[in-house]
């Protein structure tokens, strides 16, 4: 009698499923939209004459100057490329570090309480220190190598992770905790597979900050003499009273900051299904 | 009374617990007979649920002690599967992922956990639903999956915690059936606590009647009708009648 009801559960959930797809799509058609728009207008207000061009080059100019960067090593030395992977291996090291050893200390440190003490302090102590002040520190205990650049960028980085961890594991729901408690689960085990689990939309909220953090922090350390590097361009388009240079590397900066995102997001989608609504 | 043979599974001895200066339980003492199907019925608030946290030491009783099979009750040690009144499916975990939970926790074989959770899925009607995450489904199939989800367990002791308050009458009616089919089929201990004094005659050898907080034990019924019962049998209404009687005084 209540099988015929139970078979109908099935159907209602393909259509739903469906039905999800579709406003998925309907969803990333109206951000390329949105995309387009922001372009547009620029290129209007340029051609209009209602923005000075030598301040502010209008999109089409910008576009060129990173084509031609790609292939010309002038004005600041580096093509396009080798100044990208200098500036993905400074944020990328210090980032991966990062979320490496900050994750597992929130986790810990929101979980055992006898962590929580012992770490607790000395974090509180460090986090409200702005990251750009460690620069001179880290000069003399690093140099200007990457090692500098990465550590820098690894502070920017450190706090978001350990905090997101921290608060996302504290907040597990005692229920979940108790079910598996009930089923005779020892205190590690309840650790990996509720504890952990059941933090992770927060632990990536935290990343996603952190790697925002890494990013825009770039700048910033590769000020510390530089030779390559989106900020060193930008740099160097300063100096040399090229907007269109210092825009380029803003966009390029943009365009794979979002990227990072894109990919971070995937993993994200891959790893916590069923705990985003996704539905409202 | 009629004299219960059965070796006693559950043994409540003096159990007393507070929560710093409100006494909820107050030097309760009963036993459940191994096999037995005990429903609770009490006043909301009177300490139900906190019972069933001590015997699954969630909580530490303030006095007394619970045994099961003559041991301290423990969870890592007793085969035990908690309903409990709040949802608590896990939701990174898709519908098959939760009911194979517990099974993993107690190290049961790859193919054992398989074919019983097959099992499962077909007898709660979650086949078709099997991959889905609880978020996606509604509240009442996310309550079928916690319940197949101790049912899969094949538990010794099975506690319900106010497990069908969430359901239509229909899939009530039809989960108690399966909840006895479970009970006869694996022969387990079951405590029930509910709300719903219809439902507590329709599945109980034995109803324990609570009083208002301090709680003890007001009565200890037993219902002497043969399973399946028909609701309808006006010896059942008249054991409804006489427990709703009684608790008229909450
Ligand atoms: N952890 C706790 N700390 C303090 N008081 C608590 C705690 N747990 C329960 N209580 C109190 O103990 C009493 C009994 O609670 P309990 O949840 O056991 O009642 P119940 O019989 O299950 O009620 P219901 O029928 O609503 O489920 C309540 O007054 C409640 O406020
Ligand atoms: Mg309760």
């Amino acid at each position: 009698m209540a099988g015929a009801d139970l078979k109908l559960l099935g159907t209602d959930y393909q259509i739903w499923k469906k039905k999800q797809r579709r406003e998925a799509g309907q969803y990333y058609l109206l951000c390329l939209v949105g995309i387009f728009c922001f372009f547009a207008i620029w290129q209007i207000a340029v051609t209009a004459g209602l923005a000075n061009e030598r301040l502010l080059p209008s999109p089409l100019q910008v576009f060129e100057t990173i084509i031609e960067k790609f292939y010309q090593k002038e004005p600041d030395g580096n093509t396009m490329l080798v100044n990208i992977c200098a500036s993905l291996q400074v944020a990328l090291s210090g980032f991966l570090l990062a979320v490496v050893i900050g994750i597992p200390l929130g986790l810990v440190m929101g979980w055992f309480r006898l962590a929580e003490a012992f770490f607790r302090p000395i974090f509180e102590l460090v986090r409200p220190v702005p990251p750009i002040a460690w620069i001179p520190l880290v000069v003399v205990w690093f140099g200007i190598g990457l090692q500098a650049k990465a550590l820098i960028i690894f502070f920017s980085a450190f706090v978001p992770c350990v905090i997101n961890s921290y608060t996302g594991i504290q907040l597990t729901n005692r229920t979940y905790i108790n079910v598996a408690r009930t089923f005779g689960a020892s205190e590690t085990e309840i650790f990996r597979k509720v504890g952990i689990p059941s933090s992770l939309p927060m632990v990536f909220a935290g990343v996603r900050v952190a790697l925002g953090n890494s990013w825009s922090t770039l700048v910033a350390a590769e000020m510390l003499a530089a030779t390559a590097g989106l900020g060193y361009m930008i740099q160097q388009g300063r100096t040399l009273a090229r907007p269109d240079l210092v825009i380029a590397g803003m966009v390029v900066i943009g365009a794979i900051g979002a990227v990072l995102s894109g990919i971070l997001s995937y993993i994200e989608k891959r790893l916590i299904k069923g705990q985003k609504n996704e539905s409202n | 009374m009629e004299r219960d043979n059965r070796e006693v599974k559950v043994r409540t001895e003096n159990l007393t617990k507070q929560f710093g200066d409100l006494l909820v339980l107050d030097n309760i003492s009963f036993d459940v007979k191994k096999n037995e199907f005990l429903c609770v019925v009490g006043p909301t608030g009177c300490g139900k649920t906190t019972f069933l946290n001590c015997l699954t030491k969630i909580y530490t009783p303030s006095k007394g002690e619970i045994y099961i099979d003559g041991e301290p009750a423990d969870p890592k040690r007793h085969n035990i599967s908690f309903v409990f009144q709040e949802p608590s499916a896990f939701p990174w975990l898709t519908v098959r992922e939760n009911l194979e939970f517990g099974l993993g926790v107690k190290k049961v074989d790859k193919k054992e956990i398989k074919s019983r959770v097959d099992k499962i899925l077909d007898l709660m009607g979650l086949k078709d639903v099997e991959n889905a995450y609880p978020r996606e489904l509604s509240v009442s199939v996310e309550q079928r999956i916690i319940i197949g989800r101790s049912f899969v367990m094949q538990p010794d002791l099975l506690l319900m915690d106010e497990p069908y308050g969430q359901m239509d009458i229909k899939m009530r009616f039809y989960l108690e059936d399966e909840v006895i089919r479970l009970w006869k089929e694996l022969g387990s201990t079951v405590i029930f606590i509910t709300h719903n004094i219809e439902e507590a005659v329709y599945l109980a050898e034995r109803v324990l009647i609570l009083t208002n907080k301090p709680t003890t034990v007001k009565e200890s019924l037993k219902i002497d009708l043969p399973h399946p019962r028909n609701i309808a049998d006006p010896k059942f209404i008249q054991y409804r009648n006489y427990i709703t009687e009684a608790i008229k005084w909450w």
